[in-house]
C-alpha cells in the first residue's frame, strides 16, 4: 500500500508539473503559499484577529452607551485624544460604529468566512487538487492583507479613522470638513476598500472556475454537497456586485479629491458656500446598496451551507429537501439583486419605486422560510450529536429566524417609515447577519477544524463557549428591538440629551454587560482554537463519519490533496442512516455496487443502467427470500 | 470524591464574590475621584491600575475556575469508565439543557416583550399613523406566532432526538408535498402583507399638494433644525444656498415677493387635525426628519428637497393626559448619522388647537430681520455699482 501510494505520487507531481513540496522553504509554505489549505488558514487567523479587534471596539463604545456620565482614566490611558478626560469624544465613538462595522460585515463575515471556508473545502469537497489559480488565490489573500492593515493603520491618523458608518454615506464622507474621521481616515478607508473588493474578486473568480471546472469524476453539479452549492454562488454574488461598489467607491474619491460633484449639490458647510453642484447623494446609496444588500446574503449564505452541512452529519440523516435547497439558494441569489432599495424607503427615492422594491423584497422571505423549515426537518427524528459545531449550527438556525421575522417589519416601507435606522433595524441585522453568520463560521471551524489542522477541539470548551456567546447575543439583541420601537435612533453617542430615552439607560447598561461576558467568553474560544493546532488531540482521518470527499483526504496534507488519483464519486453527500446499510453513513465515493442492500430505485433516477441492476438484483434477493 | 469538589468549589466561589466586591469598590471610589478632580494626579493613575489589576485577577481566577472544573469533570468522567460504567452522556446532557434553554428563553422572551415590550411609543399621533400601528400588530401577531412556534420546534426536536446509540436516524430526504405547502403558505401570507403595505405606502406617500395645506420649511444643518412659517399668504419664498448669509442662513430668496411674510420660529407648532406638508431640506451633510410619535420620518437631503404630509390627531394636552405624563413632549429629532452632533439635535413639536395655533404664529418673527433687511439694501447698492458681480455683499 504504501508503496503504491509513494509511485502514485510521483506520477501526480509529473503531471502537474508544480514546485515540489520538498523544496518549500518557509517563505513558500507559510507566508506566499499558493496551497488552498495554507490560504484558508491563512485567512482564518486574519479573519480572527480582525473579528478580535472589532469585538473589541464594539466594547468600547458599549461602555460609553452604559456609562454616558461615567470617566474611566484608562480609557484615556489607552486612546489619548480620543477619549480626552477618560471619555470618548463624540466623533470618535461614530469612528469606533464604523471601523466595527466594516470589519465585523467585511473582513470577517466575508473574508474570513468565504475566504477561509470556500479556499478549504471547494477543492477538498469537489475532488480538485487546488483552486483553478493558485496564484490568483494567493495574491487574493495579500491583497486582503493589505487591506486589513491599511484599515487598522486608520487610527493612527491624527483626526482618526472613517466616521461616517459602514455605509458611508457623502456627503459627510466627502466633505473632509463635515467631521474629523472624514479626512484621511475616510481616504484610508477607501484604499483599503479597494484593495479589499479586489482579493475579494480574485477569491472570487477562482471559487467560481473551480466548483464549474475542476470536479471530480462523477461530481456532477447535483451531488456537490450544500456548503459547495452556498460558497460557489455566493462567490458568483460577489463577482457581480462587489465591481459596483468599487464604481461608487471611485466616484466618492473623485468628490473627495479632485472637485468634481457626483454627489454633490447645494452645499453650504459651517458657513461657506461650496462649488458642488448637479450631483446627488442618493446616487451613492443606489450604488452602495446595489453591492449592500448581496452583501449581506454574501455574509449569510457560506454560513447557511455550512450549517446545511453540519446538521445533516449531526442529524445523522439526509439534509431535508436538497434539492429545495438549493434552489432557495438560487432564487436568494437571484433575488438579492433587485432588493437594494428597501434600505432606501425613506432616503429621498421616489416613493413609487420604494413601492416596488417593497414587493421583491417580500418575495426573497420566501426561500429563507424555505431553508428554516428544511433545517428543522432535517432535525425531526434525527439521531442528533452535538458536537459544538452541531451546536452553533443549530445556534445560527435559532437567530435566523429570529431576526430574520423582523425582517418582515423592515420590508414593508409604510412600517419602515418609523423603524428606519433605529436600534430595531440594529436588532434586525445583529441576530439575522451578525450572530447567524458568525455562528455558522464558528460551527464551521469547530466542524474542520480536524480538517485543517489535523487534531481535534476540546469539546468541552466548545459547549461551554457555545452556551455563553448564544445567551449573551440574544440578551445583548433582543431588548433593542423594545428601544427602536420606540424610536431610539442607532449611532447616537449618549442618549442622555432626551429624557424620554433615561427609561432604556438601565437596558443600556445590562446590554453591555451581556457583551462583556460574551467576549469574555471568547477566551475559551481563543485558547482552545490555539492550544489544540499544537496540542490537540489527533484526529483520526474522518472524525465525525462524513461521507463528503474532504474526509477521504489524508489527515496529513499534502500538496494535491489525494495521494494517487483523486477519487471518483458515485452518490450524492447525504447517505445517512440509509436502511440496510451496516454503517449510518456511506461515503460519496463508495459506488452502488457496493451498497445492494441499501441501495432505493430513487437513487438511479438518471441511470438506466444501474436501475437494471437494481431491479435484476431485488429479484434475485426477492426470490432467495421466497425459497427460504 | 463528590463532596470534596463541592467544598472546593463553593471555596472558590466565596472568594470570586469577596474579589468582586473588591474590584467594584474600587472602581467606584476610582471613578468619584476622577469625576472630582478632572486631571491625573500620579495617586489616580495608580488606582485606574489597581482597578486594571483587579479586573485582569478575576479574569484569571474565572479561567482558572473553568479550568478547575474541566480536570473535575475529566476526572470523574474516567472514574465513572474506571469502575465499568458508561462515561457522562453528553449527548443527554446537551439535550436536556436544550430543553430548559428553551424554557427559560420562551419566558424570557415573554418577559422582555411585556416588560420592555411596554416601553415603546405611544399610539400614533397621525392619522395615516394609526393604519401603520394596526398593520404593525397584525404583523406582529403573525411574527411573534411563526417565531415561538418554530423556536419551539428547533429546541424541541434537539431534546427530543437526542442521539444515543440505540437509534439510528431516519432516512426521510424529501416530501414534495410539505415542502410545497411550506413554499406556499408563507407566500400566500406574505401577499397579503405586501399588499396591504403597498398600499398604506401609496396613500401616505403619493399624494398632491391641496390648498389647505400648511406648508412648512424644515432645514438641518450640523447640528440643528431650522423652521419656517409661510406667513399670511400660505405662501413659503423659494430658496437659494447661493444666498446664505450670516443673517440669511437659510438662503431665502427676496426678489421672491411670497418671501417677504415668511415666519422664522424655534418650535415646531402644529394645529390639530389640519393637513401639515413639511417640506424637508438639508444645507451640508443628509440628515433624517424624524418625529416617531407621528410615524413620520423623511431625509433632509441637500439638493434634493422632499416633503411629508401627515395629519397630527392629538394635541400635546391630550397626550400628556393619556400618558399621565405632564412633561411629556412630542419631539423631532435627527435620525441619520451627521456628524459628532447626531445624537443631540433636537427641537420640540407641539400640537395645539386651531385657536391656540393662531394665536401663537401671529406672534412669530417675521424671517426677513431688520439686520436682513440692511444688508439686503447694501447688496442693492453693490449690484448697482458693479453690475452683474452680486456675490460681494451676499457671499462673503
Ligand atoms: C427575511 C428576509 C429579510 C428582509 C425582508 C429584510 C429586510 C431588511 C430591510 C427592509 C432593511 C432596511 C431597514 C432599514 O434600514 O430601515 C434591512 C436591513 C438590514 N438587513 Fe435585512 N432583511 C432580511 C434578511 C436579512 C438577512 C438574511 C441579512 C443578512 C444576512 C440581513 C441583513 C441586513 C443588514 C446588515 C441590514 C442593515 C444595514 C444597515 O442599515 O446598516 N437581512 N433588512
Ligand atoms: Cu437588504
Ligand atoms: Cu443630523
Amino acid at each position: 500500500m504504501s508503496t503504491l501510494a509513494v509511485h502514485d505520487h510521483g506520477v501526480v507531481h509529473h503531471d502537474h508539473d508544480q514546485e515540489h513540496h520538498h523544496t518549500d522553504t518557509f517563505i513558500t509554505k507559510y507566508v506566499f503559499s499558493q496551497d488552498h489549505k495554507m490560504i484558508a488558514k491563512q485567512f482564518l487567523i486574519t479573519g480572527i484577529t480582525m473579528a478580535v479587534i472589532a469585538m473589541l471596539l464594539s466594547i468600547l463604545f458599549r461602555i460609553q452607551l452604559a456609562y454616558p456620565d461615567k470617566t474611566f482614566p484608562l480609557m484615556e490611558t489607552l486612546l489619548g485624544r480620543f477619549a480626552p478626560n477618560g471619555r470618548l469624544d463624540p466623533e470618535f465613538y461614530l469612528s469606533l460604529v464604523t471601523i466595527h462595522g466594516t470589519i465585523m460585515v467585511f473582513f470577517v463575515l466575508t473574508a474570513g468566512l468565504s475566504g477561509t471556508f470556500s479556499n478549504l473545502l471547494i477543492p477538498l469537497q469537489v475532488g480538485a487538487r487546488d483552486m483553478a489559480s493558485p496564484f490568483i488565490n494567493m495574491l487574493s489573500y495579500w491583497f486582503f492583507f493589505t487591506a486589513s492593515v491599511i484599515m487598522i493603520s486608520s487610527f493612527f491618523v491624527q483626526k482618526g479613522p472613517a466616521g461616517a458608518g459602514w455605509t458611508i454615506y457623502p456627503p459627510l464622507s466627502a466633505l473632509p470638513k463635515a467631521m474629523g474621521g472624514s479626512g484621511l481616515g475616510m481616504t484610508l478607508w477607501l484604499i483599503s476598500m479597494v484593495c479589499f473588493i479586489a482579493s475579494s474578486l480574485m477569491g472570487g473568480i477562482n471559487y467560481v472556475s473551480t466548483v464549474l471546472n475542476m470536479r471530480t469524476k462523477g461530481m456532477d453539479l447535483w451531488k456537490m454537497p450544500l456548503s459547495v452549492w452556498a460558497f460557489f454562488l455566493t462567490a458568483i454574488l460577489g463577482v457581480l456586485s462587489f465591481p459596483v461598489l468599487v464604481a461608487g467607491v471611485v466616484l466618492l474619491i473623485f468628490d473627495r479629491s479632485f472637485g468634481t460633484s457626483f454627489y454633490l449639490s447645494d452645499i453650504v458647510l459651517n458657513g461657506k458656500i461650496m462649488p458642488f453642484e448637479g450631483g446627488s447623494p442618493i446616487l451613492f446609496q443606489h450604488l452602495f446598496w446595489f453591492l449592500g444588500h448581496p452583501e449581506v446574503y454574501i455574509v449569510i449564505m457560506p454560513a447557511m451551507g455550512i450549517s446545511s452541512e453540519v446538521i445533516a452529519v449531526n442529524s445523522r440523516k439526509p439534509i431535508f429537501g436538497y434539492h429545495a435547497m438549493v434552489y432557495s439558494l438560487i432564487g436568494i441569489t437571484t433575488l438579492s439583486f433587485i432588493v437594494w432599495g428597501h434600505h432606501m424607503f425613506v432616503t429621498g427615492m421616489n416613493p413609487f419605486l420604494g413601492g416596488v422594491f417593497m414587493i421583491t423584497t417580500l418575495i426573497i422571505a420566501v426561500p429563507s422560510a424555505v431553508k428554516t423549515f428544511n433545517w428543522l426537518a432535517t432535525l425531526w427524528r434525527g439521531n442528533i450529536r452535538f458536537t459544538p459545531a452541531m451546536l452553533f449550527a443549530i445556534g445560527l438556525v435559532s437567530f435566523f429566524i429570529s431576526g430574520g421575522l423582523t425582517g418582515i417589519f423592515l420590508g414593508n416601507a409604510a412600517l419602515d417609515i418609523n423603524l428606519h435606522d433605529t436600534y430595531f433595524v440594529v436588532a434586525h441585522f445583529h441576530l439575522v447577519m451578525g450572530s447567524a453568520a458568525i455562528f455558522g463560521m464558528l460551527a464551521g471551524v469547530y466542524h474542520w477544524f480536524p480538517k485543517m489542522f489535523g487534531r481535534l477541539m476540546d469539546e468541552k470548551l466548545g459547549y461551554l463557549h457555545f452556551w455563553i456567546t448564544f445567551i449573551c447575543a440574544y440578551l445583548v439583541f433582543f431588548p433593542m428591538h423594545f428601544m427602536g420601537l420606540d424610536g431610539v435612533p442607532r449611532r447616537y453617542y449618549a442618549m442622555t440629551e432626551f429624557p424620554a430615552f433615561n427609561r432604556w439607560l438601565s437596558v443600556n447598561t445590562f446590554i453591555t454587560w451581556a457583551a462583556i461576558t460574551a467576549a469574555v467568553a471568547q477566551i475559551a474560544f481563543l485558547y482552545n482554537f490555539i492550544h489544540s493546532i499544537f496540542w490537540g488531540k489527533k484526529s483520526p482521518q474522518n472524525p465525525w463519519n462524513s461521507t463528503t470527499l474532504e474526509w477521504t483526504a489524508p489527515v496529513e496534507h499534502i500538496h494535491g490533496n489525494w495521494p494517487g488519483e483523486i477519487p471518483t464519486v458515485y452518490r450524492w453527500p447525504y447517505d445517512y442512516s440509509k436502511p440496510g446499510h451496516d454503517t449510518d453513513f456511506i461515503l460519496q465515493t463508495t459506488p452502488f455496487s457496493e451498497t445492494m442492500s441499501s441501495n432505493l430505485p430513487h437513487d438511479f433516477e438518471d441511470n438506466p443502467v444501474g436501475l437494471e441492476q437494481y431491479n435484476q438484483w431485488a429479484k434475485t434477493q426477492r426470490s432467495s427470500e421466497e425459497v427460504k | 470524591m463528590g463532596f470534596k469538589d463541592l467544598i472546593n468549589s463553593k471555596k472558590i466561589l466565596s472568594l470570586f464574590a469577596a474579589f468582586m466586591l473588591l474590584g467594584t469598590n474600587l472602581l467606584m471610589a476610582q471613578s468619584t475621584a476622577t469625576t472630582i478632580a478632572g486631571t491625573d494626579t500620579p495617586e489616580q493613575k495608580a488606582d485606574m491600575w489597581l482597578g486594571v489589576g483587579y479586573y485582569a485577577l478575576l479574569l484569571l481566577l474565572g479561567c482558572v475556575i473553568v479550568a478547575i472544573i474541566g480536570k473535575i469533570l475529566k476526572i470523574y468522567d474516567l472514574t465513572l469508565q474506571m469502575q465499568g460504567r458508561k462515561g457522562l452522556n453528553w449527548n443527554n446532557i446537551i439535550g436536556v439543557i436544550c430543553l430548559i434553554f428553551l424554557v427559560a428563553g420562551l419566558y424570557g422572551a415573554y418577559w422582555s416583550l411585556t416588560v420592555q415590550g411596554s416601553g415603546i411609543l405611544p399610539e400614533a399621533a397621525s392619522e395615516h399613523g394609526a393604519k401603520i400601528d394596526f398593520m404593525f400588530w397584525v404583523t406582529s401577531a403573525i411574527t411573534l406566532f411563526v417565531f415561538f412556534i418554530t423556536q419551539i420546534l428547533l429546541f424541541g426536536f434537539a431534546f427530543r432526538y437526542r442521539g444515543s446509540e440505540k437509534r439510528k436516524g431516519y432516512y426521510y430526504p424529501h416530501n414534495n408535498t410539505i415542502e410545497k405547502l411550506w413554499t406556499v403558505i408563507p407566500a400566500i401570507v406574505l401577499t397579503i402583507l405586501v399588499v396591504f403595505g403597498f398600499f398604506t405606502w401609496r396613500t401616505v406617500t403619493n399624494v398632491d399638494n391641496k390648498k389647505g395645506d400648511i406648508n412648512i420649511d424644515v432645514t438641518g444643518h450640523q447640528f440643528a433644525w431650522e423652521i419656517r412659517y409661510p406667513g399670511r399668504d400660505g405662501k413659503l419664498g423659494s430658496v437659494n444656498y447661493q444666498l446664505y448669509t450670516a443673517n440669511n442662513i437659510l438662503g431665502v430668496n427676496f426678489k421672491d415677493r411670497n418671501s417677504f411674510d415668511d415666519q422664522k420660529a424655534d418650535t415646531l407648532v402644529l394645529p390639530v387635525n389640519r393637513t401639515i406638508r413639511i417640506n424637508i431640506h438639508a444645507q451640508d451633510v443628509i440628515h433624517s426628519f424624524y418625529m416617531p410619535h407621528f410615524r413620520v420620518q423623511m431625509n433632509a437631503v441637500p439638493g434634493l428637497p422632499t416633503f411629508f404630509k401627515f395629519k397630527p390627531t392629538i394635541t400635546t394636552s391630550e397626550m400628556r393626559n393619556r400618558l399621565d405624563d405632564p412633561k411629556f413632549e412630542y419631539l423631532l429629532y435627527c435620525n441619520k448619522i451627521c456628524g459628532g452632533g447626531h445624537y443631540n439635535m433636537q427641537k420640540v413639536v407641539r400640537v395645539v388647537t386651531e385657536a391656540e395655533y393662531q394665536d401663537w404664529i401671529e406672534r412669530q418673527k417675521p424671517y426677513l430681520s431688520d439686520q436682513l433687511k440692511k444688508e439686503l439694501k447694501l447688496a442693492d447698492r453693490g449690484e448697482q455699482n458693479k453690475a452683474g458681480k452680486n456675490r460681494i455683499a451676499l457671499n462673503n
